[in-house]
C-alpha cells in the first residue's frame, strides 16, 4: 500500500471533477437567486397584486400599472429624473473625455496622481459627501453663497445675476429651479472621474500610429480629436452613456441624502426610485411600487436602445474590415 | 477514594447548594432568564435606557436590549419584518404619524383579550391617546399608549425683553405677527419662525380631527387648514420667517443664535434644545401656549406586540411596566422630555418643579396643564400619505403662489385616488 492515512482523508474529500466547478461557483449563484433573481420575479408578481405588506394580498391585474400611468406625481417624478440626468450626463461625458484625452496626451506628468484624484470622489461615501454638500450649497451660511455674493460685488456679475433674475443668497436646496442644478452638480462631480477612467482606457486602445501618421500629414490637436479620437471611441461612448442611463434613471441615494425623503421641495428632488420607495415602503402600497419599478425598468429599456441607434457602431473594428 | 468524576459531581453540587443559599443571583440562573428585544426611535430610547435598570431589579427572569434606529428606517424595518413574520422585536415602539397605519392593518396581539386584558388601564389613561391605540372596527386595544406630547411654543426669553413685549400679552396669531414685524424690523437674519410650514403644522393639528372625520373622509378642504394655509402664507409674505427647514444645520443655529423667536412643538423639543441643539444658550428659553386657545397633540409614541414576537408573555410584562407605573413614567420624562400619558403620573412633584433651562419658568406645570386640555384626537390608516400630499400642497402655495382652494382641492382629489 502506497498510500498513506492521510492521503485517505483528502481523497475522500475530493469532489468529483465533474461536480468541483460548479460547488465552487456556487455561492455566487445561492446569493444571485435570493438577493437578485427572487425580488426581480416578486416584484413583477406584486405588481399585479394589492398588497399592504402586512394583510391578504389581492389580485388587481393590471390596475396597479392603470393607477400609475395616470398618477400626477409618478410623472412629476419621471420628469424630475429626467432632468437631472440631462443636467448631468451631458456635463459628465463632455468633463470626462476632455480630461480622458489630456490625460492621456504625452506632456502631461504625473499621470497617475491625476488618475487618482479624478477618482476620488466616485469612492467617497455618500454621508460625507452629503455633509460637504451641505456646507457647500447652505443657504444663509453655505461657501457657494458666500462665493456668489462676494463676486456680486463685480458690476458685469451684478448685471448678470439682474438679468437672470437670481437672487441672493441662493436656496439650492430649497427652491425647486435649483434643487435639479444641485443634484446635478453633486453626481458630475461624482461621476466624471469615474467615465474619466473608462475613456482614458479607451483612449489607450487606439494605436499610437494613427497619432503619428497624422502627426506627419499635420494635423492640428483639434483635428487629431474630432477626425481620429472621436470615431474610434465611439464604442466606449456608448458604454459610458448606456451606464449613465442605467445609472441616472435609478438615481436614488444622493438625492435622498441631500434634499430627505420626500423629495425636498415641490418635489424637485423626488426621482422615479424614491417615488416608488416612499409608495412601497412609507405608504405601504407595495403593488403600486412594484408596477413603478418595471414601468422604470421599461424606461430603461427604452433609452437604451435610442443610445443604440445613435452610438453603435464606429470603433477600431469598423476600421480594420 | 473519590473517582474524578465522582469529585466534579460533588463540586457541581456544592455549588448549586450554594448559590441557593445565596439567594440565586440572576447571572447564574442564566437559563431562566428571558432575552426581550424592544425596538425603538431616538429619542424614545433614552427613556427606556432610563428606566432599565430598575426593571431588570423588579423582573429578574427578563433581560432587554433596546434596538435603535433613526425615526424612518425603524417604522419601515419594523413593517418589513412583520410582514416577512421573522425576526420580529417583541415589544414595538411606534410613533403617532403612523400609528393609525399599523393599528389598522393587523400584525400585533389584541391587547384587551386574554391573557393581557389590557382594559383594566382604560380609566388610568389619557382618553384620546387611547382611542388613538384602538382600531377603528374591532375597538380592540393594539397600541398601548406610552407617551404624548402638547403642543407648544418655545420662544427666546433674551429676545423679548429687548423688544420690550409682555409674553403675557401675546395671545393670538395676529399678536405673534405683530411682534414677529417688530423683531424682523430690527435687523438682518431675524425672523419670527424658522419656517412658515410650522405655522401649517400646529394649526392642522387642532381640532377633534386630524385630516379624516370620523367616517374616514378627507377633511383638508376645511375651515382649519384654509386657515393654516392662510396663516403659514401670511407670515411667508411678510416676510417673517427664514425659509430654513427643521433639522437642517441652519435650522439648529437657529437656536444657537437666536435668530428666530419661536419654535412651534411638541414638549419633545425641549429636550433636543437643552441635550444637543443650544445646550449653552441655557436660561434664554421661555415657554408658552400655542396661540388662539389651540391645545393640540404633536408627537408621542405607542407601544405595542407583534403576532409573531417569540416571548409576548415578557413583552407584555414590560409594556405594563413603562405604561401603567408613575415611576418609569416620570424618569423617561425626566430623560427626555417624555410626556407621560398615565393620568397619576399628572399628580408626581416633578410637576412643581421650576426650570433652569427656562430661566426659572416652571414649563413642566404649563404642559401639563395644556396637557389636560387637549381635545380627543382621530387617527386615520391614510394619516402619513395625507401628510405628504396636504405638505407637498403648502409648498406650492408657498412657493409658487399658488391659490389656497386650488390647492387643497387638487391635494383632496390626490388623497382620495390614494385611498385604495
Amino acid at each position: 500500500m502506497k498510500y498513506d492515512k492521510n492521503s485517505g482523508i483528502t481523497d475522500r474529500l475530493r469532489l468529483n471533477k465533474k461536480v468541483a466547478p460548479y460547488v465552487f461557483i456556487s455561492p455566487f449563484f445561492i446569493l444571485f437567486l435570493i438577493f437578485g433573481l427572487f425580488p426581480i420575479l416578486y416584484s413583477f408578481f406584486l405588481s399585479f397584486n394589492s398588497w399592504d405588506g402586512i394583510g391578504q394580498m389581492s389580485f388587481v391585474g393590471l390596475d396597479n400599472y392603470a393607477y400609475i400611468l395616470t398618477d400626477d406625481w409618478f410623472w412629476d417624478s419621471v420628469r424630475s429624473t429626467i432632468i437631472i440626468f440631462v443636467l448631468t450626463t451631458i456635463p459628465q461625458h463632455l468633463f470626462a473625455l476632455t480630461l480622458a484625452f489630456i490625460l492621456n496626451s504625452t506632456f502631461v506628468k504625473f499621470k497617475d496622481f491625476f488618475r487618482t484624484s479624478y477618482f476620488l470622489p466616485y469612492i467617497t461615501s455618500a454621508v460625507a459627501i452629503a455633509i460637504i454638500f451641505d456646507v457647500l450649497l447652505g443657504h444663509r451660511s453655505g461657501l457657494i453663497n458666500a462665493f456668489l455674493i462676494w463676486a456680486n460685488q463685480l458690476p458685469p456679475v451684478e448685471f448678470l445675476f439682474q438679468t437672470f433674475n437670481f437672487d441672493l443668497p441662493a436656496r439650492w436646496l430649497g427652491e425647486p429651479r435649483l434643487i435639479r442644478f444641485s443634484i446635478a452638480g453633486l453626481l458630475t462631480w461624482r461621476f466624471t472621474g469615474w467615465n474619466m477612467l473608462i475613456y482614458f482606457a479607451g483612449l489607450q486602445t487606439i494605436p499610437k500610429s494613427l497619432y503619428e501618421a497624422a502627426r506627419v500629414d499635420g494635423a492640428s490637436i483639434r483635428q487629431v480629436f474630432t477626425k481620429i479620437t472621436l470615431p474610434l471611441l465611439k464604442p466606449v461612448i456608448f458604454f459610458g452613456v448606456t451606464m449613465s442611463i442605467i445609472g441616472n434613471l435609478q438615481l436614488f441615494e444622493e438625492p435622498f441624502v441631500l434634499v430627505g425623503a420626500d423629495g425636498g421641495t415641490g418635489r424637485a428632488g423626488m426621482t422615479t426610485a424614491m417615488y416608488l420607495f416612499r409608495t412601497g415602503f412609507h405608504w405601504r402600497q407595495f403593488g403600486e411600487g412594484s408596477a413603478m419599478a418595471y414601468v422604470l425598468c421599461i424606461f430603461i429599456i427604452i433609452l437604451s436602445l435610442v443610445n443604440k441607434k445613435l452610438f453603435s457602431g464606429g470603433g477600431l473594428n469598423e476600421l480594420r474590415q | 477514594m473519590f473517582s474524578r468524576k465522582s469529585l466534579l459531581l460533588t463540586v457541581m453540587a456544592f455549588v448549586m447548594a450554594a448559590s441557593l443559599l445565596l439567594g440565586g443571583s440572576p447571572e447564574i440562573m442564566a437559563e431562566d432568564v428571558t432575552t426581550i428585544t424592544v425596538a425603538a426611535f431616538p429619542d424614545q430610547d433614552s427613556g427606556f435606557e432610563a428606566i432599565l435598570d430598575d426593571f431588570h431589579e423588579k423582573h429578574p427572569h427578563i433581560r432587554v436590549e433596546l434596538e435603535v434606529a433613526d425615526f424612518d428606517d425603524h417604522h419601515q424595518t419594523l413593517l418589513t419584518r412583520i410582514a416577512a413574520g421573522s425576526n420580529v422585536p417583541d415589544v414595538a415602539n411606534v410613533e403617532i404619524a403612523f400609528v393609525g397605519d399599523f393599528v389598522n392593518r393587523g400584525g400585533f396581539e389584541n391587547l384587551t383579550a386574554e391573557p393581557y386584558n389590557a382594559g383594566r388601564f382604560e380609566e388610568d389613561i389619557i382618553g384620546y391617546k387611547w382611542a388613538q391605540g384602538t382600531n377603528d372596527d374591532t375597538g380592540n386595544l393594539i397600541a398601548m399608549p406610552l407617551d404624548i406630547s402638547p403642543g407648544t411654543m418655545f420662544y427666546r426669553r433674551d429676545r423679548l425683553d429687548e423688544l420690550g413685549v409682555d409674553i403675557d400679552d401675546l395671545n393670538t396669531m395676529e399678536d405673534w405677527i405683530e411682534v414677529g414685524e417688530e423683531f424682523v424690523a430690527e435687523g438682518d437674519d431675524r425672523w419670527l419662525f424658522a419656517d412658515a410650514a410650522s405655522v401649517y403644522e400646529m394649526i392642522r393639528r387642532s381640532g377633534d380631527h386630524q385630516f379624516f372625520d370620523d367616517d374616514g373622509e378627507p377633511i383638508i378642504t376645511s375651515d382649519k387648514f384654509v386657515r393654516a394655509f392662510e396663516m403659514a402664507k401670511e407670515v411667508r409674505d411678510r416676510g417673517l420667517d427664514g425659509q430654513i427647514g427643521e433639522w437642517s444645520n441652519e435650522w439648529f443655529s437657529t437656536f444657537e443664535e437666536g435668530t428666530a423667536l419661536v419654535h412651534t412643538s411638541g414638549a419633545w423639543l425641549g429636550g433636543h434644545i437643552q441635550n444637543w441643539m443650544a445646550p449653552e444658550t441655557a436660561g434664554k428659553w421661555g415657554v408658552t401656549n400655542l396661540p388662539d386657545d389651540m391645545y393640540i397633540n404633536w408627537g408621542g409614541s405607542f407601544v405595542a406586540i407583534p403576532e409573531d414576537a417569540e416571548n409576548k408573555e415578557e413583552a407584555w410584562e414590560f409594556i405594563k411596566y413603562v405604561t401603567t407605573n408613575v415611576e418609569p413614567q416620570i424618569k423617561q420624562f425626566e430623560a427626555a422630555n417624555i410626556f407621560p400619558s398615565l393620568l397619576d403620573a399628572f399628580d408626581d412633584d416633578i410637576f412643581e418643579v421650576s426650570s433652569d433651562f427656562y430661566g426659572g419658568q416652571n414649563v413642566r406645570e404649563l404642559w401639563l396643564d395644556a396637557a389636560r386640555q387637549i381635545p380627543e384626537v382621530n387617527t386615520n390608516r391614510y394619516d402619513n400619505i395625507a401628510e405628504d400630499i396636504v405638505g407637498d400642497a403648502l409648498t406650492e402655495v408657498l412657493e409658487e403662489d399658488k391659490d389656497i382652494m386650488q390647492a387643497l382641492e387638487d391635494a383632496e382629489e390626490l388623497l382620495r385616488r390614494r385611498m385604495r
